[in-house]
C-alpha cells in the first residue's frame, strides 16, 4: 500500500509571532492539509492565508458560521488581498484549530481553491471556502493573523496527501 | 518517509446495542487523533441525535461547543460552556429511514498536549425525508489540570443505546 498522506513541516512557536509561513513546498503532492491548532496571546484576530507572497487582490473567500448569540450567517470578500480562513471562529485566548485543505495545489492550469473548517467553540465555527486566482503552483503558505500574535506553543502543521 | 496516519482501534458494536462506544489506553505516540463514526441510536425521532463526547472518563463541566446545523430548510445554531460533555452531531435516531446511519467524523489536534484539547467535526444523518441533519461542531475540552487524552467515549445525547452496527474508528495522525 503505497504512503500518501504524509507530513512536510510542522512549526511550534516558541514565542509569540504573528506569522508562519511554509517555502519550498514540493510539487510532489496531489493536495495539502493544513493543521492549526493556536490561540491568541492577547484580544483577538482573524487568521490569514497568503500564497507565493502574493499580496495584490487575488483572493476571494465565501463562508457559512455560527456566531455568538444563537446567530447564523453566510457571506463573502471578492478581489481581497487578505482572505481569512475563518469569519467568526477567530483567534482569541481559547484554544481552536483551523484545518484547510489546499486542492490540487501545485497544477498550472486551474485556479487553486481552500476548504477550511474554523473551530472556535468560544465564538464560532464554520466552513469557509477560498480561491486564489492564479495558475502558479503553490509553493509558498503563509499564514497570518490580522492583529495580535499566535500565542506561544501554537502549532501548524503541513501534509501532503498524494492521489496515488 | 514514515507512515503517518494509521488505524489504532475499530469498534462495532453488536447484538443487543450498547450505551457507549468507548477507545481506553489511547497511546501517546501520535500527534493528532481522527475519529470516524457511523452510528445509529435508539432516539424515538426523526431528528436524529446528538453525540455526547467525554475524554478520559471527565464528566465535571469543563467542556463547551459552539454548534452550526441545518435540517433541510433552515438553518440554526446552539453553544453550550461549562457542561460535563462536549457534543458533535448528527448519530441517526430510531424513526430515521431504516438502515441508515448518521456519518461523522471527529479531529482532534495536540491530544497529548498540556493546553485545553479543541475539537473540530462534522456529520449528517441523512433521511429520505424532507428533514434531514448535518452540523459542523467546534468543542473544548479545558479541565483544571491539562492531561493527554488517553480515553474517548462516545454515548448518545437523547437516545439511551447505540443500535447494532454502529461503528467507530481512531486514527492516529503524526506531524514527523
Amino acid at each position: 500500500m503505497a504512503i500518501t498522506y504524509e507530513p512536510i513541516a510542522t512549526t511550534t512557536l516558541g514565542s509569540a509571532q504573528s506569522s508562519v509561513t511554509f517555502s519550498s513546498i514540493s510539487g510532489s503532492y496531489t493536495d495539502i492539509i493544513l493543521v492549526i491548532n493556536a490561540k491568541a496571546n492577547t484580544g483577538t484576530a482573524n487568521i490569514v492565508w497568503e500564497v507565493n507572497s502574493d499580496t495584490g487582490t487575488n483572493y476571494s473567500y465565501t463562508y457559512v458560521n455560527a456566531e455568538p448569540g444563537g446567530v447564523t450567517a453566510s457571506g463573502r470578500a471578492s478581489s481581497t488581498a487578505s482572505p481569512y480562513l475563518n469569519f467568526y471562529g477567530y483567534l482569541d485566548t481559547t484554544w481552536g484549530n483551523w484545518i484547510a485543505h489546499f486542492m490540487n495545489y501545485s497544477n498550472t492550469t486551474t485556479y487553486k481553491s481552500v476548504l477550511a473548517r474554523f473551530n472556535n467553540s468560544n465564538n464560532g465555527t464554520g466552513a469557509n471556502v477560498g480561491l486564489w486566482r492564479s495558475t502558479s503552483a503553490i509553493t509558498q503558505i503563509k499564514i497570518k493573523t490580522s492583529a495580535n500574535n499566535f500565542d506561544t506553543g501554537s502549532t501548524f502543521t503541513l501534509y501532503g496527501i498524494k492521489a496515488a | 518517509m514514515a507512515n503517518t496516519y494509521t488505524a489504532i482501534a475499530t469498534v462495532t458494536v453488536g447484538a443487543g446495542g450498547a450505551s457507549t462506544i468507548e477507545f481506553t489506553s489511547i497511546p501517546a505516540t501520535y500527534t493528532d487523533l481522527y475519529v470516524l463514526l457511523s452510528l445509529r441510536d435508539n432516539r424515538a425521532s426523526t431528528s436524529g441525535d446528538n453525540v455526547k463526547v467525554t475524554f478520559n472518563s471527565d464528566t465535571s463541566s469543563v467542556y463547551s461547543y459552539r454548534l452550526l446545523y441545518g435540517d433541510g430548510s433552515s438553518a440554526g445554531s446552539a453553544s453550550g460552556s461549562s457542561e460535563a460533555q462536549t457534543r458533535i452531531q448528527y448519530a441517526s435516531a430510531d424513526n430515521q429511514t431504516a438502515s441508515t446511519f448518521g456519518s461523522l467524523n471527529m479531529y482532534v489536534p495536540n491530544y497529548t498536549s498540556s493546553n485545553a484539547k479543541s475539537i473540530s467535526s462534522e456529520g449528517a444523518s441523512e433521511n429520505n425525508a424532507t428533514e434531514a441533519y448535518m452540523g459542523l461542531t467546534a468543542g473544548l475540552w479545558n479541565p483544571a489540570t491539562q492531561a493527554a487524552i488517553t480515553s474517548i467515549k462516545f454515548a448518545p445525547y437523547n437516545g439511551t443505546n447505540w443500535k447494532q452496527y454502529s461503528t467507530a474508528t481512531l486514527y492516529g495522525i503524526k506531524n514527523s
